[in-house]
C-alpha cells in the first residue's frame, strides 16, 4: 500500500486524537462527579464523602495528566500538518481554541493544583470552590473545542475573501450559536459523563464481588448510576438531535451511517444490519424497519430523506458551479487592482460552491475544462466509505440504549438500598458492570469517528477538502512523526492503565487494609445499608 | 455589527503584536522557571528525597503554567494565522520534538512518585530533565532562525513551501541563541529554588545559578554584537505599506540588509532601554545570587527573560516572521493578522479573561508559598508528589 502525505496526515491526526479523546471523555465526567461529592461532603460534613472525593480524585489525576500531554499534540497539529488550513480558516477556526485556553483550560489547569495540593491548605469551601472550578473549568474548554469542531462541520457566520485567500468571520454571534456545535457539545459532555459514570460503577461493583471497600463502593454506586441514567438518557436524546443537524446540513454524512443509496419514499426505513458495497453502490444484503428513519432524521412523515446517489447528481452541478467560481479566482489573483466588477460579481455568485471545484484538481489542472467523466468521479469522491460508518454508528448506538438500561438497572438497587441483594443473589450483574468499563470508551471513539471520518473528503464541510489543508511536508517527515506519535503514547497509555489498576487495587484510604487481603469486619464502617435515605 | 470600528485596524495590529510578546514572556517567565528546574533536577538535587522536594516546589502550579504555552499558540492561531501554519508547519521535525519532550513532562510529574521502585523514579527525572531541558533549547535555536530569516516561499495562492531541513536549523548563530535560552531558563528556575527549597539544594541551586546567569551576560551580549556588526543580517521593508491593508503577506517588496535589525534603536534611541532591562535583569540576578536578599532576586531574573525576549520583537518590529529565501513573501505585523472583526473580538476576550487569569493564578501561588523542605515531603507524603 502506498501513502501519500495527505494520507499520513490524516492518519496521524486520527490517531493523536482519538489517543486524546480516550482520557478527555473521563476527565469531563468525573470532574462533575467529584465536584459533586465534595459538595455533599460540605454539606454534610461526613468524612466518608472526604475519603470518596481522595480516592477518586487519585484515579482522576492519573488519567487527566495524559488528557493534558495528549492535548498539547492538539493545539499545534493543526499547523503542523494542515498549514493551509490554518492559513485558510485560522481567522475564524483560531478564535474559540484561543477562548479556550483563555476562559477555560487555565481555569482547569490551575486549580487541579489546588484540588490536590490545598486540602490542608484551604477551608472546606474554598476547596469545594477549586474543585468546581476544575469541574466547569473542563467543561467549558469541550465547550469551546466543540465550537471551533461545530464551525468545521457547518461552517457558518463567515465568507471567503478573495484578496486574503482565506475564510474570515462575518458574525462571530453565528460561529458561537452554531445549532450543530451546541447540539455535539451537550451530546458530547453527556457521553463523557456516562463514561465517568460506567467507569465508576464497574470499579465499585469490582469492591462488592471482593468484599471491600463496601460502605463507599455502595455509595459510588449510588452517585454514578443516578447521574450515568440521566446522562445516558441525555446522549441519546442529543445524538438524535446531532442527526437531525446532520440531515440539515450534512446529508452525506446521514446518508453514509444509514447505507442509504437510493432516496426513498418518505418517511424511510432504518437498516438494523446491512452489508453495504462500495463498488456496486448498493446493500448486498440488509434487515429494515419501516418509517423510523424518516422520523429520527426529519420528525415528520413526509419529508423525503436523499439517498447517496441523489447526492452525487447534487454535487455534479456544484462542481460545475465551483468551477466557475475557481476561474473567477484565478482572474482575481492574478491581478487584484485591475479585476473588473464583472469578474468579482462572477465569484461572488458561485463563491459558495468554490470548495467543490478543488475536488477536481486530483483530475485535471483547469476545472473549467473537466470532462463529464471527471466530473462524475470528482462527485463520488464526497461519499466517504459507507461500511466503517454504518456499523461505528450501529456500534455507538447500541452501546448508548445499554448503557440506559444497564445505568437504569443498578440505579433502581441502589436507591432501594438493595445493592446486597445484588452481593448475594446477583453477581453476574456485578461482573457485567466490570466488563462493562471499556464500552463507553469505545463508544465515544466511535462518536468521533463518525462526527470525522463522517465529514470527508471535506476538512471544512463543502468548502474546502482535507487533501487541499495539508502542509507541504514531505512522506518521511510525516512517517516519523507518526511513528514517534505510535511508540510514544502507546507507551504511555500502557502505564497508565497500569497505574490505574494499581491504584484501583489499593483502594480507597477508609481503614481497610491494602490490596487482596480480606476485610477484618465484613459490617458497614458507617451505615452503609442507610445510602440512599441520607 | 460594527463595534470593532470602534478601535483602528492597524492599531489592533500594533496592540496584537504587543500581546504576542506578552504571551511569550507569560509563558517564558512562568513555565521558564518549571523547565529551568527540570533541567537543573539531576544535578542539585542527590537523593530521593531531595529530588521529591525539588519537584514539589513546582508541584502544584506546573500545570497552569504550562496553559501559557497552550495559550500561546492558540492566540497565534486566532490573531497571526500565517504565522501559526508557516512557523510549526516548517519547523516540523522540531516541533515535534518540542512536543515529544514536553508530553514527557506532566507525565513525569504525575507518575514518578507513583512507585517506590528506584529505577522507574530515576527513569522519569530523566524524563523531566528532557522535558525541561530540550524545549528550551529549541525554542532558542528557534528564535535564532527567526531572527536569520527562515527559508519560506509563498505562492500566489499563499500556499507556503519550506526549503530548509531540520539539521539547517542549528547554525551557530542558532545554537548561540539556544544556549542563551537553556542558560536564562536555568538562571531562572535555580532563583526559584533558592527562595523555595533550602539547605544544600538552595546551595547548589546558588552555584547553578551563577554560572547561568554569567553564560547569559556572556551569550546575550555576543548575540547582540553579532546583530549589531552585520554579521546576522535583518530585513527591512522597501515599498509602502498601508498599516491598515487587508492580510496579504505578498504584497510589500522587503530586501535582506546588513544592520537593518538595529534600525528601530537608530530612529528611537530609547528603544535600548529594553536591551538594557535583559541586562540589568541579569547582572542583579548575578549580584544577589551572592547575598542573603533571596526574595528579591526573584523580580531580577524575570526582568532578565521578559528584557530579552522583548529585544527581539524590537528589533523585529515590524517582521514577525522573515523569510531568507523570498523577502516580500516575509510575515509583518501590518500584513499577517486576522481581519479586523476578530483581532477585536479577541482583544475583548482577553481583556476580560487576562486578569481574571493573573488574579487567580496570583491567588493559587499565594495559598501554596512557603518553603518546601525533606519535612513537608515526609508530612504530605500521600499527596505530595
Amino acid at each position: 500500500m502506498e501513502f501519500d502525505v495527505v494520507d499520513l496526515s490524516r492518519l496521524q491526526f486520527a490517531m493523536t486524537a482519538l489517543y486524546h479523546f480516550l482520557f478527555v471523555p473521563l476527565t469531563i465526567g468525573l470532574s462533575i462527579l467529584l465536584a459533586t461529592m465534595e459538595t455533599v461532603y460540605v454539606m454534610t460534613g461526613r468524612e466518608i464523602w472526604k475519603r470518596m472525593v481522595k480516592f477518586w480524585g487519585t484515579l482522576f489525576g492519573i488519567n487527566f495528566v495524559l488528557g493534558v500531554a495528549t492535548g498539547l499534540t492538539m493545539e499545534f497539529q493543526f499547523g503542523m500538518n494542515w498549514a493551509y488550513f490554518s492559513q485558510y480558516v485560522g481567522d475564524v477556526f483560531g478564535a474559540p481554541l484561543a477562548i479556550e485556553g483563555l476562559m477555560a483550560f487555565f481555569m482547569e489547569a490551575t486549580f487541579v493544583g489546588l484540588f490536590f495540593f490545598g486540602w490542608d491548605k484551604l477551608s472546606k469551601r474554598q476547596h469545594l470552590a477549586a474543585t468546581w472550578a476544575v469541574a466547569i473549568g473542563t467543561n467549558f474548554s469541550a465547550l469551546w473545542i466543540l465550537i471551533a469542531n461545530g464551525w468545521m462541520q457547518n461552517p457558518v457566520g463567515s465568507m471567503f475573501n478573495p484578496d486574503t485567500m482565506r475564510m474570515e468571520v462575518t458574525s462571530f454571534f453565528d460561529v458561537l450559536f452554531n445549532p450543530v456545535a451546541q447540539a455535539k457539545f451537550v451530546h458530547t459532555v453527556s457521553a463523557g459523563y456516562v463514561t465517568a459514570a460506567m467507569f465508576m460503577l464497574g470499579v465499585s461493583a469490582w469492591y462488592l464481588l471482593q468484599g471491600r471497600h463496601v460502605a463507599i463502593a455502595k455509595r459510588s454506586m449510588a452517585i454514578a448510576s443516578a447521574f450515568g441514567f440521566a446522562s445516558a438518557l441525555s446522549v441519546v436524546v442529543l445524538g438524535d438531535e446531532s442527526g437531525y443537524e446532520a440531515n440539515l446540513n450534512q446529508k452525506m454524512k446521514l446518508a453514509t451511517m444509514e447505507a442509504m443509496w437510493e432516496t426513498e419514499p418518505a418517511p424511510a426505513s432504518f437498516h438494523i444490519v446491512a452489508w453495504p458495497d462500495m463498488e456496486k453502490r448498493e446493500n448486498l444484503y440488509a434487515i429494515e424497519i419501516p418509517y423510523v428513519m424518516g422520523l429520527i432524521a426529519t420528525r415528520s412523515l413526509d419529508t423525503v430523506i436523499p439517498g447517496i446517489k441523489d447526492l452525487v447528481d447534487r454535487s455534479k452541478d456544484r462542481i460545475r458551479q465551483g468551477a466557475i467560481a475557481w476561474d473567477a479566482l484565478q482572474k482575481i489573483r492574478a491581478n487584484p487592482e485591475t479585476a473588473g466588477e464583472d469578474i468579482r460579481e462572477t465569484f461572488e455568485q458561485n463563491a459558495n460552491s468554490l470548495g467543490f471545484a478543488y475536488l477536481l484538481l486530483p483530475y485535471t489542472d483547469n476545472p473549467m475544462e473537466a470532462t463529464t467523466e471527471q466530473v462524475e468521479a470528482a462527485a463520488w469522491s464526497t461519499v466517504p466509505n459507507v461500511f466503517p460508518m454504518f456499523y461505528a454508528f450501529r456500534i455507538m448506538v447500541a452501546c448508548g440504549f445499554y448503557f440506559i438500561v444497564f445505568t437504569s438497572v443498578l440505579f433502581y438497587y441502589s436507591s432501594k438500598g438493595r445493592l446486597d441483594v445484588l452481593r448475594e443473589k446477583r453477581r453476574w450483574i456485578l461482573h457485567l458492570a466490570v466488563w462493562s468499563i471499556p464500552l463507553p470508551f469505545i463508544a465515544c471513539e466511535m462518536g468521533w469517528f463518525i462526527a470525522e471520518y463522517g465529514r470527508q473528503p471535506w476538512i471544512i464541510e463543502s468548502m474546502l477538502p482535507t487533501s487541499v489543508g495539508v502542509s507541504s511536508l514531505s512522506v518521511t517527515e510525516v512517517l516519523l512523526t507518526l511513528a514517534g506519535f505510535v511508540v510514544l503514547y502507546s507507551t504511555l497509555l500502557v502505564i497508565e492503565v497500569a497505574l490505574m489498576i494499581k491504584y484501583i487495587k489499593i483502594g480507597p484510604d477508609d481503614g481497610e487494609p491494602a490490596d487482596g487481603q480480606q476485610p477484618t469486619a465484613e459490617q458497614p464502617v458507617s451505615g452503609a445499608a442507610t445510602v440512599p435515605a441520607e | 455589527m460594527i463595534l470593532h470600528e470602534f478601535i483602528d485596524y492597524s492599531t489592533l495590529k500594533v496592540i496584537w503584536w504587543v500581546l504576542l510578546g506578552v504571551l511569550l514572556i507569560g509563558f517564558a517567565v512562568m513555565d521558564g522557571f518549571d523547565m529551568g528546574v527540570g533541567a537543573l533536577l539531576p544535578f542539585v538535587a542527590e537523593t530521593d528525597i531531595e529530588r521529591r522536594v525539588v519537584i514539589n516546589t513546582i508541584g502544584p502550579t506546573w500545570e497552569g503554567n504550562q496553559v501559557w504555552f497552550i495559550l500561546a499558540g492558540g492566540a497565534i492561531f486566532a490573531a497571526w494565522p500565517p504565522l501559526y501554519a508557516i512557523s510549526f508547519s516548517g519547523f516540523y521535525l522540531a516541533m515535534f520534538v518540542v512536543l515529544a519532550a514536553m508530553i514527557l513532562r506532566p507525565v513525569a510529574f504525575k507518575y514518578r512518585s507513583k512507585r517506590p521502585d528506584p529505577s522507574w523514579r530515576t527513569a522519569w527525572d530523566w524524563a523531566l530533565f528532557t522535558g525541561s531541558f530540550v524545549p528550551a533549547l529549541v525554542f532558542g535555536v528557534a528564535v535564532g532562525n527567526v531572527l536569520l530569516g527562515v527559508p519560506f516561499s509563498l505562492d500566489n495562492d499563499l500556499r507556503m513551501t519550506y526549503e530548509g531541513s531540520f539539521f539547517g536549523l542549528f547554525s551557530p548563530f542558532s545554537l548561540l541563541c539556544g544556549l542563551l535560552s537553556v542558560a536564562m531558563l536555568v538562571m531562572h528556575g535555580a532563583v526559584w529554588l533558592v527562595m523555595r527549597a533550602s539547605g544544600d539544594i538552595a546551595k547548589r541551586a546558588r552555584l547553578f545559578g551563577t554560572v547561568a546567569a554569567i553564560s547569559g551576560i556572556i551569550l546575550f551580549a555576543l548575540g547582540g554584537y553579532l546583530v549589531y556588526s552585520g554579521y546576522v543580517e535583518g530585513f527591512r521593508i522597501t515599498s509602502d505599506v498601508d498599516p491598515n491593508m487587508q492580510a496579504n503577506p505578498l504584497a510589500k517588496q522587503a530586501v535582506i540588509e546588513a544592520g537593518a535589525w538595529m534600525n528601530n534603536y537608530t530612529a528611537y534611541p530609547y528603544l535600548w532601554a529594553i536591551p538594557g532591562l535583559g541586562f540589568v535583569g541579569l547582572i542583579g540576578t548575578l549580584l544577589l545570587l551572592q547575598t542573603r536578599l533571596e526574595m528579591l532576586i526573584f523580580p531580577f531574573s524575570k526582568t532578565a527573560v521578559s528584557g530579552i525576549i522583548a529585544t527581539v520583537g524590537i528589533s523585529m518590529f515590524p517582521f514577525i516572521l522573515p523569510s531568507s529565501v523570498q523577502p516580500e513573501a516575509s510575515l509583518t505585523v501590518w500584513d499577517a493578522s486576522s481581519t479586523h472583526r476578530t483581532l477585536f473580538n479577541m482583544l475583548v476576550a482577553t481583556a476580560i479573561f487576562l486578569p481574571l487569569i493573573l488574579v487567580y493564578t496570583a491567588w493559587v501561588y499565594k495559598v501554596l508559598w512557603g518553603k518546601v523542605d525533606e519535612e513537608t515531603i515526609e508530612r504530605d507524603n500521600h499527596t505530595a508528589y
